[in-house]
């Protein structure tokens, strides 16, 4: 299986790479849009700050290609947010997969939210054989809000998207690749999907 | 619900763990990469890789050590240790650490917090602080807790914060050794006067001891060597006894 990791200068990916290695993938960086859409798989990983990430991208014209992707493609942390219609993270146009909001927490607890926590009311085969309220570890100031698109929750200061699904689209506002075996899970069932 | 973090610390001296009760009688317990397995296999929710080489040109075998780490280990970990530039910091991240934690460089030139946090972001800046209460009031020590500041610690705490840190790791220099408790007054201040989270160092003797630190203490998360390395408490076991105390802990399924 052929599998590309965009790379768009959204922080660190070596722990995503490690990651996939750990499940026998070997994945391609690459920020090419030929590579990126001739992969069986396309993981869109992110660190960072919304506005910047976006300028990235669309000044590479991969706002385009990712949109156009017809493979299984999951973005994860900063990836999940910028699927979105917009962030409220310096005011940002996102790319629209998913027509959600992504909103900055309250300050009602410490914020960002950092470390482990539950994943609720899970739905589809990202979460094939994991058990309800598994753990799974998070650092994020901002959230997508909860829509028809949601397959999974978690509930810090409020209740958001841990997971979305549309189409060939899959996100994760969590980090798969620091989250113990059940992230580990997670990423084998994006690579299972069929 | 958001657990409450339990943080083994290594200690690592040119690329190997050391134990040893501060700082004294040093000797060789193996490889760290073995050893951080073994704690993230048993629950530990994070790890801290802190390394006490004394020279420069040894520390280029952190580099090396991090990017093992990062190829075995699937929790969070943060190194620290003689980090005193971006380019220290771009080369452990890129290797594969998701948090560094700076300490005397941060008190020696506090702008380093402002860039660090700027070209990487404040999630991956931890400000270590060590603390002493010297003549009633707390002072930010430094070069591994031996020389005094100007510095008080909870003014320094919100000053660290502003500049964009991440996250605070406090190492209470009077608890630390004692195995009579963390340092639950001073973390509560700390903890309820800054937003972001704070890690809890210095003390651990006992389970009870993480159950007041998470409660008295109001610390998000709690860090600990030697309790753990002599296997005087294991993470299991003090996993579970929070959790019957009713704290929210993460036990992997």
């Amino acid at each position: 299986m052929s599998l590309v990791i965009i790379d768009y200068n959204a922080g660190n990916v070596q722990s995503v790479t490690y990651a996939l290695q750990r499940l026998g993938v070997e994945p391609v960086l690459s920020a090419d849009p030929e590579v990126i859409q001739k992969a069986d798989r396309v993981i869109f990983p992110g660190v960072g700050e919304a506005s910047t990430a976006m300028r990235f991208l669309k000044e590479r014209n991969l706002d385009s290609v990712i949109k156009s992707l017809k493979q299984p493609v999951f973005g994860v942390c900063l990836g999940q947010q910028l699927l979105c219609a917009h962030s409220e993270e310096n005011n940002t146009d996102c790319l629209g997969i998913f027509d959600v909001r992504v909103m900055k927490f309250e300050p009602l607890l410490k914020v960002p939210q950092m470390g482990w926590n539950n994943l609720d009311n899970m739905i589809g085969p990202l979460f094939k054989g994991i058990e309800e309220e598994s753990y799974v570890y998070y650092v994020h100031s901002y959230y997508a809000e909860l829509s028809p698109y949601t397959i999974a929750t978690t509930n810090y200061i409020t209740e958001f998207s841990a997971a979305m699904h549309k189409d060939n689209f899959y996100a994760l506002q969590a980090h798969p690749e620091k989250s113990g075996k059940v992230g580990e899970r997670i990423l084998q069932n994006f690579l299972d999907i069929k | 619900m958001l657990t409450k973090r339990i943080i083994p610390c290594l200690d690592i001296k040119e690329g190997r763990t050391v134990k040893g009760v501060n700082f004294v009688g040093l000797r060789d317990a193996g490889d760290p990469v073995e050893l951080a397995a073994r704690y993230a296999a048993e629950g530990a929710d994070e790890l801290v890789f802190l390394d006490i080489t004394a020279t420069v040109e040894k520390r280029k075998t952190l580099v090396d050590l991090v990017r093992k780490v990062a190829a075995q280990i699937n929790i969070p970990f943060t190194v620290g240790g003689g980090i005193s530039s971006i380019q220290d910091v771009s080369a452990l991240l890129n290797a594969g650490a998701d948090k560094i934690s700076i300490n005397s460089s941060a008190v020696k030139r506090p702008d380093l917090i402002n860039e660090l946090a700027q070209e990487f972001g404040s999630q991956c800046v931890v400000v270590a602080i060590d603390s002493r209460f010297v003549n009633n009031e707390h002072i930010v020590h430094v070069n591994g807790g031996r020389t005094p500041t100007e510095l008080r610690t909870i003014a320094w705490a919100k000053e660290v914060e502003q500049r964009g840190a991440g996250e605070i790791l406090l190492t209470s220099m009077d608890s630390d050794g004692t195995k009579a408790g963390f340092a639950d007054e001073l973390n509560a201040v700390i903890s309820e006067l800054v937003a972001i989270p704070l890690i809890a160092s210095g003390g651990a003797g006992t389970m009870e001891h993480f159950f007041t630190t998470f409660t008295k203490g109001k610390s998000d998360a709690a860090l600990a060597a030697s309790i753990f390395h002599f296997k005087e408490i294991s993470v299991p076991d003090l996993k579970a006894y929070l959790r019957t105390k009713n704290i929210p802990i993460r036990i992997e399924k």
